[in-house]
């Protein structure tokens, strides 16, 4: 497994409680480690499959979905929509036999800036262990 | 009707007023004709008529009209069934012929269960006719001497016709009607699914009474004695319209260890006692499957021996 | 509408294993509607051929491209002047498509994206149930405006069967008994006369089993 590469992770993020909670976490001087790249996004719900697939197609290890938490969400059922779309997303990666775990979803409250930075974290360890894309060796 | 409509000793039975008695028979999972012989010889003289299943519950088996013709050799009379899964009417009117030109004269006429609870689940779905129109097509082709198109049959098949008929089925309000198109469609006799809740079935057969059914049709009730707690248990809860009450349940539960399967004959027993009285039932149909071999002590328990000799 | 779901994705990635350049056709008439070849769900399947590709250290382009309908010549004939560049077209619409696809672009390899199911019907969002057969002989106003040819397991016209209990069919606890929802409305509007009607054989000839079919409409055609 190669340890020393540093893998490369996409953030959709809702601008209700993941921004403020970003927000937040810089105020806390809180650094959101550099393989994250976060997206702004009006709201978690509005992720679509595609948009999920898309950074794995050009070169991302992970992908990961920030949102508000079900009883806070501004569009009611953002979180809802993006916990299915996700898991579609983990079947399909399945039945291209690669790891599900490189995608997932997460939903906090605004006030939490530790814990946004918390899961990027997370998911830097998750994908960084699992390595990068597997790519098979042409023979 | 003076005339019989085929002769059979079933019918000539149930004509001369006779309380009648049927039991039952599945072929062999194979060609092995020595365990059929086996299992016949047990209902030799026990029994009026013997139902040969067809294909029973999906599962492919030596076909019904083969074993039928092995009964008949034995000496018995077959009750031959046919379902309507399997076939479609030009395979049906031509196994009609054939096993009428071999003396089979009793004829059960069966929808079939679906192919899924078989051993070939994924085989092609015939149902070319249902079994309404197969009692329908059987009574065309032996009073009217005539195919389902219409055209001239040479020797008719003159086959007593049975049909099934299971009272505590859903949607429970219409199973006498359901029973009452059967016996319009051309039914001369019924055999009704296995008993268990007396009480249902007096209130079912009052009905089926007060419609006229009995004096149109023969109506036999079926019997199957429990072997096993376990056995009413699963009858209870897996097969679709049986009514299994609790007081039998407990009753062979009371038993006690070693004793279950003889109280299910004495329920059994006393269940064929009080169809004897009953109004609008012609007989009774035992289902001892795999339980041949105790047909002829169930038989003698009942009274029901010797078998008339019509 | 005519009901389909996704093939396996590794069905179609064993179909298109040599194919270099690819060519997905979605179609936005019935699998628009039912979510399974609308579109969007070529660019799905496009995304998910990359990601593969890229997993397999492949080179491989992928196009994408929705018509109309595939069940009309004139929007088949839409792609005559790219088609040939492509190593495999993938065909998202109903089994017509690919078809329709293989008959105006015979030197092509065609291929089915995936499974047609029925004609039928949404229940509610994702959920789509089969409710017409094609049988060719349309009776359903005899049964309270329900079809037992398409929804009785085993198209009965007289039913129930025995195996009907508590409103399902005995095939599956999922599957309604539709004898049992004749009957039960029928009995409501008082129509016991049409219950106990007896329904002769269906002659299946103009159904599938009659033939491959055609329908010209003499009126229509120029």
């Amino acid at each position: 497994m190669n340890t020393s590469y540093e893998p490369k992770i996409i953030a959709f993020c809702c601008s209700n409680c993941a921004s403020s909670a970003a927000e937040i976490s810089h105020v806390m001087k809180k650094m959101l480690p550099d393989n994250v790249k976060v997206v702004q996004v009006p709201c978690s719900g509005r992720v679509e499959v595609l948009h999920l697939l898309k950074p794995f197609e050009e070169g991302a290890d992970g992908v990961y979905v920030g949102g508000c938490q079900e009883d806070s969400c501004q569009y009611i059922k953002g979180i809802k929509k993006a916990e299915k779309r996700v898991e579609h997303v983990r079947k399909i990666l399945s039945e291209l036999d690669i790891e599900p775990e490189r995608i997932d979803v997460f939903s906090l409250s605004a006030a939490r800036g530790q814990e946004f930075v918390e899961i990027a974290c997370e998911m830097v360890e998750r994908i960084k262990a699992m390595g990068p894309l597997p790519i098979k060796i042409n023979a | 009707m003076n005339e019989y409509r085929s002769g059979s000793n079933l019918e000539k039975v149930l004509k001369a007023g006779h309380f009648a008695f049927t039991g039952e028979c599945g072929p062999p999972p194979g060609a092995n004709v020595e365990l059929l012989k086996k299992k016949a010889q047990h209902l030799k003289g026990c029994v009026d008529a013997v139902n040969v299943t067809d294909n029973q519950t999906a599962v492919v088996r030596m076909a019904s009209w083969a074993a039928s013709l092995v009964l008949l050799q034995e000496g018995l009379e077959p009750n031959f069934q046919m379902v309507c899964r399997d076939r479609n009417r030009l395979a049906i009117q031509a196994d009609i012929l054939g096993v009428f030109t071999h003396g089979i004269r009793n004829m059960l006429c069966l929808s079939g269960d679906h192919q899924k609870f078989g051993n070939h689940p994924g085989s092609k779905n015939v149902f070319d006719i249902d079994s309404m129109q197969l009692i329908n097509l059987v009574k065309t082709m032996r009073d009217d001497g005539k195919f389902l198109n219409g055209q001239d049959i040479d020797v008719s098949p003159n086959l007593f016709i049975g049909a099934a008929s299971n009272p505590f089925g859903d949607p429970s309000e219409f199973r006498v009607y359901r029973l009452a198109k059967k016996i319009s469609a051309g039914a001369d006799f019924v055999q009704t699914q296995c008993i268990y809740n007396m009480k249902r079935f007096r209130e079912f057969m009052k009905q089926a009474v007060d419609m006229g059914l009995h004096e149109k049709c023969y109506i036999l009730a079926g019997v199957t004695p429990m072997k096993s707690v376990g056995m009413a248990r699963y009858m209870a809860k897996q097969v679709p319209g049986m009514d299994v009450p609790d007081e039998l349940i407990n009753r062979l539960k009371g038993a006690g260890k070693g004793k279950v399967a003889d109280e299910g004959i004495r329920f059994a027993v006393e269940q064929i006692e009080e169809f004897k009285e009953m109004e609008g039932i012609a007989g009774v149909h035992l289902m001892a499957i795999e339980w041949e071999h105790r047909v002829p002590e169930i038989a003698k328990m009942a009274g029901v021996l010797p078998r008339p000799k019509v | 509408m005519i009901v389909a779901e996704p093939k396996p994705i590794k069905e179609i990635l064993e179909m298109t294993r040599d194919c270099g350049k690819i060519l997905v056709v979605g179609c936005k008439g019935c699998v628009t509607v039912c979510n399974v070849g609308g579109s969007k769900e070529v660019g799905i399947l496009a995304s998910t051929l990359r990601i593969a590709a890229k997993r397999d250290g492949k080179e491989l382009t992928v196009d994408e491209h929705t018509l109309e309908r595939q069940c009309d010549p004139e929007y088949i004939d839409e792609l005559k002047d790219k088609v040939a560049a492509y190593d495999a077209v993938v065909s998202l619409a109903c089994g017509v498509g690919p078809q329709f696809l293989s008959e105006r672009y015979p030197a092509q390899k065609i291929f089915p994206g995936v499974n047609t199911k029925f004609m039928g019907g949404a229940l509610e969002h994702g959920m789509w149930a089969e409710r017409c057969a094609g049988c060719g002989t349309c009776v359903v106003h005899h049964f309270g405006g329900l079809c037992p040819i398409a929804r009785c397991s085993k198209s009965l016209l007289n039913g129930p069967c025995g195996g009907s209990s508590g409103g399902k069919c005995e095939i599956s606890p999922d599957v309604e008994c539709i004898w049992d929802m004749i009957v039960t409305k029928l009995m409501q509007e008082d129509r016991l006369d049409d219950l106990l009607q007896f329904r002769p054989a269906k002659d299946w000839t103009t159904a599938r089993d009659g033939g491959p079919r055609r329908l010209i409409r003499e009126e229509l055609v120029k």
